[in-house]
């Protein structure tokens, strides 16, 4: 019998957001991604530098995003993990370590940087994101320095929704465990129950982004509860 | 001590980097291997050498511009001569014997006022690669020739419709591209711009205009300038013309900077496509927009290297206003029958005002790609 598999949920930080939260929790979300909105976000596709843009315009800066997490833990409670994720530009601007002591008065339990790879700022303990174009090498420094599990980018490309899972997960997976005893989430492309029962197969967890964005927009937090719950069961019936 | 060392050249004093995806960090070691390996070999040496002689028009010429400043020794480093019409083509070139060292058929870049972009396909076309432009809907209208240029040449332009629809967003789409297609092709960055190695190679390709420049201002004058200018966007041309003088401390170094985009004049650190330096952004670290009658120069970022050597004083970075670079574009044309690049007028109106007797201007491209905003701001 193997452990359940995680379900981590990707949500940008809007004034909305916590409310979203908590619906994403009791759909059975175990652990929430807070996208803090940047300007100019490399590693994303549409929907979320899309959403990203409009938190912007909705005013909110680093300081609203903080505010916004703390609302989030109020909201969700102590046991489940927050995690924002973020670029290195907003932290460079606020002050890593300003950013550690704000982030975690605020409720913060690890934090993603999408464009600090391992080796580059050492010092900001974060959970470290591996793709299919990484060495072994370099799957075992990220496994090294990462913060309780590690982030399977599941395709050379940005985030956003995809026809199917990538078939470069496998491969990643197989190397990923012959190097490292930690939690793999496979994230990048995931947003269909079958997507998520395929992708979750493989990995310990599994994170869906752009498809939960956009279901949010279309239906609220009742939607998106109802979303969430259906990757939960095709996750569980694994 | 100005000299970059090995270590320097990476760091920049704290600049540079690479803050990128992990996704593109196996595929910048190989670039910086490959690099490594082809710089010090013979045969790639020899191939750079013989495109740029036979192709591009190396050397480029000086020219004394008397008219243009009348009682003073103002020389033009020409590399508007250049086949493709700006300094671009250094760059294009290393980077596309680079890239078929490296194995990639599938070229993306980045362009502004199109002028990377025509060197881009320019050299795809020479070497039959396959070539993409990632070009901001803004710039596409006000560069029209250029775009003509390119897909005549057999590139794909692709618009870039979002955000300040300019070089910011223009780069990182092909930053996009390239996470996306990374195994096949090569990103060929237009500036001394992005992750490292990027800046260093840019730096060390754009270098032969100061190496040239050196030789042949000694020995029309017997002796070095008492200041170097050049114009400053991602600030290529300016560090390729620099790097001819950084050692010899005697020599002034003036950037100039379009005073809507000055990220050296008023930005700050942060980070922007790939490595920190000095960025056009607001408290919080999001990138402000930039302003500029050139689109060459309409960029909230810049080179690591030039932050470094803003801090360690050993250049120094003005603003030049719009109106100001219409003007000089004006004056150059009107008493030397040369018609500069807008980018370049920037570094030309700041000539005026600078005390030396004896200067060197890196003449960094022609302004045919400009008559349309000529035509319009100046009413000719
Ligand atoms: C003629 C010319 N000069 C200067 C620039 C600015 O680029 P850089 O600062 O990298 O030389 C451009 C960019 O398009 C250009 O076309």
């Amino acid at each position: 019998m193997t452990a359940a598999k995680k379900l981590v949920i990707y949500l940008m930080a809007e004034p909305g957001t916590p409310e979203l939260a908590a619906a994403a929790v009791r759909g059975g979300a175990d652990i929430v991604e807070l996208g803090f909105p940047f300007s100019d976000p490399l590693a994303d596709g549409p929907v979320i530098r899309l959403a990203g843009e409009r938190a912007l315009k909705a005013g909110m800066r680093t300081r609203e995003c903080l505010e916004c997490l703390a609302r989030t833990r109020a909201l969700v409670g102590p046991d489940i993990p927050l995690v924002p994720m973020t670029y290195a530009a907003i932290l460079e601007a606020y002050g890593y370590d300003r950013f550690n002591t704000d982030a975690r008065a605020a409720g913060m339990t690890s934090l993603i940087v999408a464009d600090l790879p391992a080796d580059e700022r050492p010092d900001v303990k974060r959970v470290q994101l591996v793709a299919p174009t990484s060495t072994d090498e370099r799957i075992r420094l990220a496994a090294e320095q990462t913060d309780g599990w590690l982030y399977l980018v599941t395709l050379t490309g940005t985030t956003g929704a995809r026809t199917a899972v990538s078939s470069q997960l496998d491969g990643l997976v197989e190397r990923a465990r012959a190097i490292t005893d930690l939690p793999l989430y496979a994230g990048f492309g995931i947003s269909t129950p079958e997507h998520a029962a395929a992708a979750a197969a493989q990995a310990d967890g599994i994170v869906v982004g752009s498809r939960a964005i956009q279901v949010a927009d279309e239906g609220g937090a009742p939607a998106l509860e109802a979303y969430v719950a259906s990757l939960r069961a095709a996750i569980d019936a694994l | 001590m100005t000299t970059l060392d090995a270590e320097t050249r990476r760091t920049y004093g704290g600049y540079g980097g690479r803050y990128v995806p992990e996704t593109l960090i196996p595929a910048l070691d190989e670039l910086e291997a490959g690099w490594a390996a082809a710089k010090i070999d013979p045969a790639f040496i020899a191939e750079l050498h013989y495109l740029l002689t036979t192709y591009a028009g190396r050397p480029t010429p000086l020219t004394l511009a008397e008219r243009f400043a009348p009682g003073k020794r103002v020389y033009l480093k020409r590399e508007d001569l250049l086949h493709t019409g700006a300094h671009k083509i250094n760059n294009a070139l290393g980077q596309a014997v680079l890239a078929r060292r490296l194995g990639k058929q599938r070229i993306v870049a980045e362009t502004g006022a199109g002028q990377h972009g025509v060197a881009a396909a320019t050299v795809c076309a020479r070497f039959g690669l396959e070539c993409i432009v990632y070009m901001g809907s803004e710039d596409m209208r006000r560069q029209r020739p250029n775009v003509e240029r390119m897909k005549l040449m057999g590139a794909e332009v692709r618009p870039v419709e979002f955000g300040t629809k300019t070089l910011k967003e223009a780069t990182s789409e092909a930053i996009r591209d390239w996470i996306t297609n990374v195994e096949t092709t090569h990103y060929m960055i237009g500036s001394c711009v992005g992750p490292a190695p990027y800046p260093e190679i840019v730096a060390e390709l754009q270098s032969v205009i100061g190496r040239e420049a050196r030789e042949q201002l000694l020995a029309a004058e017997g002796k070095l300038p008492e200041t170097v200018i050049a114009c400053v966007g991602g600030g290529s041309n300016a560090i390729g013309m620099f790097r001819g003088f950084v050692d010899d401390p005697g020599v002034k170094l003036i950037g100039v900077e379009a005073a809507g985009a000055a990220s050296l004049g008023s930005g700050r650190a942060g980070v922007l496509h790939g490595s920190r330096s000095s960025i056009l952004s607001d408290s919080d670290g999001q990138i402000a927009d930039a302003h500029s009658i050139s689109a060459g120069l309409d960029y909230p970022g810049v080179g690591p290297e030039h932050a470094y050597l803003r801090d360690s004083k050993r250049a120094v970075y003005l603003p030049c206003t719009d109106d100001e670079a219409l003007a000089a574009v004006q004056r150059l044309a009107r008493t030397e029958g040369i018609i500069p690049a807008l980018e370049t007028a920037h570094a030309l109106a700041r000539v005026a005002d600078c005390e030396s007797d004896y200067i060197a201007v890196c003449l960094s491209g022609r302004g045919d790609k400009d008559m349309q905003t000529l035509i319009e701001r100046l009413g000719q």
